[in-house]
């Protein structure tokens, strides 16, 4: 196999002498989805709060594509390729839908393929497109999750990070999240999805990782974790 | 002459000015939720600096609003470094300092740039040289001058531009999510910090075109004019909405109003018990009653969205 296109070595994460991230190694190679599971408070935000530059690791390597990406301001990430979902979402609630994707692409001078990508995720989320006068704030949950995903890709990342995409949608809405990732990843986007519903992840992924008090327990194919007696018992409560 | 219509120009006007103010303190509360209480002393910069500038040039056979023009272009850039560097040197070293602390910095700041003006102009007031006549226009019942005229056309004017940057360009743009999401600003790309910095560049770029019109308007400037005129128009913010612009510019042309309106009929009204020097009283009553029924201010989100 090539060289992965995220790899991360040792990372630590410390919040004044709590060390929420104990030394953390991940792979994630060109067109995968691979996942990130845990428990509530394993560390899986923090990492990827890392990975994006919103939090400066204490310690480790974080190489995009070879580069070293770790420790560089969180602006300057996405000019690398890395856009992040943010937990929550993270939509700006008093800009309207098409303002909120414009910003998404504020990194790129592109005029023409912008306009392009634009049409492409109008494509992907007909209800976005249905909404694109409409301040962010008044949509509901999932759409807001859609439009923070579309939002991510108008970045046109080579590695998109989803930080617990399904977190308080109704169940409906998270199957249609799921789907709407599985198609971004299908259709040759990288991805690295952090979630704590691990059956839906791990349905979705190829390879996962499982963290566990700020370390990675262990990691395997997606189909493999969700075979594994331990994970079994420990995640999809069994 | 009809008093009320009068009151009504005059209050536009003077209203025009707090409004222009209370943009500076607006879209820096905004952005990074400081009240920034040496805004007041950055206007009182822009009159000064004018000033000098004006007071060099009178008397030389030039054009009265060529060298109030001139005094404009001369006063803008050095206000905006003196906003870039409050900024840069007392707010962002303690961007993640506890909210107390930038705001004594701020009045720290603006106690020094009182004493530093004092040093440099003198205590005494100083007297704007009238480089444009008075000319009065009939308007109705009213009269209004030129100068009240040209105030509020450069305010209408400066208002106008403001809105097409903040609403309609890619800078305003970023402006409007750093102000919503500084954090998920910074992953779309941008420099949550330059965005900070020029927010103080153009609030301070609008305050020394205050300063000079206030000094125009009055003709009479010193070294503390911009406490009160700052107050006025942080009221004037408080009022329409601090962090909302239309709010500002609302807020101030009703405060600029109901001052004058109150300086033409208190007199009257109370049998000359409270004469017009207490209007100044009533725009301060007016902020505690706006404080009390709505404090989000006329225009202003409910805060419930800040979480």
């Amino acid at each position: 196999m090539s060289a992965p296109l995220l790899q991360v070595r040792g990372l630590a994460v410390r919040y004044g002498g709590i060390e929420a991230v104990k030394g953390v190694d991940l792979d994630v190679y060109q067109g995968e989805l691979v996942t990130l599971i845990g428990a509530n408070g394993a560390g899986k935000t923090s990492t990827l709060k890392a990975l994006a530059g919103l939090l400066r690791p204490a310690a480790g390597e974080v190489l995009l594509d070879g580069r070293p990406a770790g420790g560089v301001a969180p602006h300057q990430l996405i000019r690398q390729g890395l856009a992040l979902v943010p937990e929550g979402r993270g939509v700006f609630p008093r800009l309207t839908v098409a303002e909120n994707l414009d910003m998404g692409a504020y990194a790129r001078s592109d005029t023409a393929a912008i306009a392009a990508d634009l049409e492409r995720v109008f494509g992907m989320f007909e209800r976005l497109h249905e909404r694109r006068g409409q301040k962010a704030g008044t949509l509901s949950g999932g759409e807001q999750q859609m439009l923070a995903i579309g939002r991510a890709l108008m970045g046109r990342p080579r590695l998109l990070l989803l930080d617990e995409p399904s977190m308080g949608l109704a169940p409906l809405m998270v199957q249609k999240i799921m789907a709407v990732i599985r198609q971004v990843a299908s259709e040759g986007m990288t991805v690295l999805l952090v979630e704590q519903n691990a059956r839906l992840a791990l349905q979705a992924a190829q390879r996962a990782y499982v963290m566990e008090g700020g370390r990675i327990s262990f990691s395997d194919t997606a189909q493999a974790c969700l075979g594994d007696p331990r994970v079994r018992a420990a995640y999809l409560g069994e | 002459m009809d008093i009320f219509l009068q009151q009504l120009v005059n209050g536009l006007v003077q209203g025009s000015i707090y409004a222009l103010v209370a943009l500076g303190y607006t879209m820096v509360y905004g952005i990074i939720e400081l009240v920034n209480f040496a805004h007041g002393e950055v206007v009182m910069v822009g009159a000064l600096v004018s000033l000098s500038v004006i007071q060099r040039l009178a008397d030389r056979g030039l054009s009265g609003w060529g060298v109030i023009a001139a005094g404009i272009l001369v006063s803008i850039p050095a206000c905006m470094a003196l906003g870039f560097a409050i900024e840069r040197v007392a707010y962002r070293p303690l961007r993640r300092a506890p909210r107390l602390a930038p705001l004594i910095s701020a009045i720290g700041v603006s106690i020094a740039l009182q004493q530093l003006a004092a040093l440099i102009w003198g205590r005494n007031f100083l007297h704007y040289p009238e480089v444009v006549a008075r000319t009065p226009f009939h308007l109705g019942g009213a009269v209004i001058t030129e100068v009240q005229l040209v105030i509020l056309a450069t305010a209408a004017l400066l208002m106008a531009g403001l809105w097409f940057l903040v609403q309609r360009t890619r800078l305003g743009r970023a402006m409007r999510a750093t102000a919503q999401n500084p954090a998920v600003a910074g992953l779309m790309g941008v420099d949550v910090d330059r965005i900070i910095a020029t927010t103080f560049l153009i609030g301070s770029a609008l305050a020394a075109v205050a300063g000079t019109l206030v000094g125009t308007y009055y003709n009479v400037g010193n070294h503390t004019m911009g406490f009160l005129l700052g107050m006025k128009a942080f009221t004037a913010a408080v009022l329409g909405g601090i962090g909302n612009l239309q709010g500002a510019m609302l807020g101030g042309l009703l405060l600029g109003v109901i001052e004058n309106l109150g300086a033409g009929y208190l007199g009257n009204l109370t049998g000359g018990v409270i004469g017009s020097n207490y209007s100044d009283v009533l725009s301060f009553l007016m902020l505690v009653a706006v404080l009390v029924l709505r404090p989000s201010g006329l225009l202003g989100e409910r805060s419930a969205e800040k979480v």
